[in-house]
């Protein structure tokens, strides 16, 4: 297939692999952001080609695992509702609230239904002129648009029974939030290059100037991720800390201005909760004054519900990448994909879940 | 309170109705364009939805006696019996329907037991408001589904739900094929150094499924893959009768199968990525949806275990099938990693291919 094939390249990927281990002297902590590079260094078991000084660090870049607690309790609430026809992407129907999960008010009645694009919900709310049809509107700047372009389009049409329930996530600060803990290991970061194709990447530069810190851009295939990886490296290993771009063929320095455009119309930067970290400063977006009309949370009247994490769980530490999934005593027993504790282990790219599925035991 | 209104499918009857498959809905459609409550009530409807359509299409010496069951004869030997229940949505999909599927799921689990399918029963639950062509359709496609396979359908009954209760309809079949001789189909007997086989490209009937399942249509031109595998089991044995393993990876994928198979028998299992037949469409579809192939149902599938020395013979019965055309080797059982399935990645690495957890759903990013 083109555009996958080549960059699932064996010889390719072995090349890249002896240029890496070739120009490896120091010990690197590498954080790859998003969940998505993380389920693929898990499927093809990337570390085998990376030298054992390199370590591989998870980030918190999985939409579904940083939703919080509080968040899903809301959606639960909601779509409990008989007037409400509750829509959401697949995955978080398993997420844990602090009760239950979605899946649980489908199966007891509710009419919760999974969509591929939030535009169907708008279909969907049309079809149902006497039904409150809300959707689930998760994720990082990568979905934020076309949740933005659902809110605008819902306000052209002029309909009434629509809204979102937003949880969106902005990848900047939680990297700030990472590389100003005083517990950080962090050396170089693979950018996420879904985020990056909507945002650009000059907003990483100030980061890597301040922290001191590489930044490298970086795809979703082994050949991408491994070619990301060897810049990294080249610049830890010259003592540089730049901005590149290893996913030219998708992202550029300026991103998708008309998805930005579109952000900035129908959201605001916001404080936000991540699950297992906590409020980070300026991390989400919530709807714009002129918007607020398509607020499930206002619409709904939930903002009562406010839920702390179990402390057994170690997510948050896994997310900002002070512990691997296996150093959980949960893990693989009492936490499993088919009963999971915490979130990263419901989501295909959640970092436990991707260890659980794909990691051979020694 | 839910209404169930049923009747058997024998009633007592004349003569055979002069079957002609070209013919159009024998039930006067601009009198009964869908079924109604009335139609499982025991009456005049009943009767007529049983001898205008059922009876006639499903015809075999068994049904027609018109007993509240059928007679067999169940001559020498072991028998095989099985059921399987069809709830699959849409009901008419790219490639089959919820008819042929049904006839086919069930000849298919009577084959992976070694058995020649033989006699089938239709239990139908229909919804108040099923269109009446719609019916007819899917009972057309089961004549030809059964008598493609070489069953006879020798025992039925329907019941009509009130509109709500039910999704237009629900298929039950049930089946009994004789064990053929010699043969031992047995998990336990599975050996490290054994062969895993698989007959031909995965992934096509959940695809095809997907592709026109509401809310989420998207066009692949991938058409669901059910077929009636019993020919080429029947082809497999004929070859060799040391076949340890014969399972038709169904719901939960050739990856859920596997594992079902390395856990029952204790020993590991190591796959060849690139050895796996899948269709560009498939794998096209999968990349977009963020789903794995291995996890995909197949309809028409099998995959056989046998010792090595047996695999030449095999391999070359099943690509003289045509449903086995594609047959190809994609890994061996191993002594190491008991009850784990791994798998050499196209880049060379190594991974665990686990069990299917809950509903592959469509990731977000």
């Amino acid at each position: 297939m083109k555009y996958v094939d080549e960059f699932r390249d064996i010889g390719l990927v072995r090349n890249l692999s002896v240029k890496i281990r070739k120009i490896t002297t120091g010990e690197w902590n590498l954080m790859e952001i998003c969940g998505g590079q993380t389920h693929s260094i898990m499927r093809y078991g990337l570390e085998e080609f990376l030298p054992d000084k390199i370590r591989l660090v998870h980030g918190p870049g999985c939409p579904v695992c940083v939703t919080p607690l509080e968040i899903i309790d809301k959606a639960i609430r909601i779509a409990g509702r008989p007037d409400v026809i509750f829509t959401s992407f697949g995955d978080m129907l398993r997420v844990p609230g602090s009760e239950r999960d979605l899946m649980s008010v489908k199966a007891g009645g509710g009419d919760v239904r999974i969509l591929y694009s939030p535009l169907d919900a708008l279909r969907i709310a049309e079809e149902n002129p006497d039904r409150n049809v809300v959707f689930f509107a998760i994720g990082f700047e990568t979905t934020a648009p076309a949740n933005a372009m659902a809110v605008k389009e819902a306000r052209r049409r002029g309909l009434k029974n629509f809204s979102i329930l937003g949880s969106h996530v902005l990848v900047p600060p939680a990297m700030e939030a990472i590389l100003s803990s005083g517990e950080n290991r962090i050396q170089g970061f693979l950018a996420a290059g879904h985020v990056c194709t909507v945002m650009g990447y000059e907003e990483y530069i100030p980061i890597a100037e301040k922290y001191r810190v590489p930044i490298v851009v970086t795809g979703f295939e082994p050949v991408d991720i491994l070619k990301g990886i060897y810049q990294l490296v080249v610049q830890l290993e010259e003592g540089r800390c730049g901005v590149e771009n290893a996913y030219g063929r998708v992202v550029t320095r300026q991103g998708n201005p008309a998805a930005r455009q579109l952000l900035s119309e129908v959201f605001e930067v916001a404080d936000m909760k991540w699950r297992g970290i906590g409020t980070i400063p300026r991390s989400g977006f919530r709807l714009a004054a002129e918007y607020t009309g398509f607020d499930a949370e206002k619409i709904f009247d939930v903002g009562d519900i406010i839920q702390q994490e179990s402390p057994l769980c170690i997510a948050g530490q896994v997310l900002q990448g002070l512990k691997k999934p296996a150093d959980c005593t949960a893990f693989g027993r009492e936490c499993r994909p088919e009963h999971p504790l915490g979130a990263p282990m419901v989501s295909s790219e959640g970092v436990c879940a991707a260890y659980y599925r794909f990691k051979v035991p020694n | 309170m839910r209404r169930i209104i049923g009747l058997k499918f024998q009633t007592k009857s004349s003569k055979p109705f002069p079957m002609n498959l070209e013919l159009n809905c024998p039930i006067p459609i601009s009198e009964y364009p869908v079924i109604t409550m009335a139609h499982g009530s025991g009456g005049k409807l009943s009767h007529q939805l049983i001898e205008k359509m059922f009876r006639p299409v499903f015809s075999s010496r068994e049904l027609d006696a018109g007993h509240d069951g059928a007679i067999l004869s169940p001559g020498e030997g072991e028998l095989a019996f099985t059921t399987d229940s069809f709830v699959v949505k849409p009901i008419f999909f790219p490639g089959g329907n919820i008819g042929d599927l049904a006839v086919n799921g069930t000849v298919n689990d009577l084959a992976c037991c070694g058995a020649r399918p033989e006699y089938l029963s239709v239990g139908m639950i229909l919804e108040e408001g099923l269109p009446m062509k719609d019916l007819w359709k899917i009972v057309l496609s089961m004549k030809e589904a059964a008598d493609r396979a070489g069953v006879r359908i020798v025992t039925g009954d329907t019941k009509v739900v009130d509109h709500g209760s039910g999704d237009l309809i629900f298929i039950n079949t049930s089946g009994i094929g004789r064990v053929r001789e010699g043969v031992r189909i047995d998990p336990s007997s599975c050996r490290p150094g054994d062969v895993v086989i698989l007959s031909g490209f995965i992934g096509d009937h959940g695809v095809a499924i997907m592709s026109a399942r509401e809310g989420l249509r998207f066009e692949t031109g991938i058409e669901s893959d059910t077929a009636p595998i019993n020919g080429l089991v029947d082809a497999i044995l004929d070859a060799s009768k040391e076949i340890s393993v014969l399972r038709d990876p169904t719901r939960g994928g050739v990856a859920t199968t596997l594992n079902e198979i390395s856990r029952s028998s204790g020993v590991g299992m190591v796959l060849d990525e690139n050895s796996i037949p899948v269709r560009p469409g498939v794998r096209g579809a999968c990349e977009v949806l963020g789903l794995d192939p291995l996890y995909i149902a197949n309809e028409g599938k099998l995959l056989v275990i046998l010792p090595e020395k047996e695999t030449g013979k095999v391999l070359e019965a099943m690509r003289n099938h045509p449903l086995g055309s594609d047959a190809t080797i994609i890994g061996r059982l191993t002594a190491d990693h008991p009850n784990i399935v791994r798998m050499t990645t196209t880049i060379g690495s190594s991974r665990i291919i686990d069990m299917l957890t809950g509903e592959q759903l469509p990731r977000i990013c």
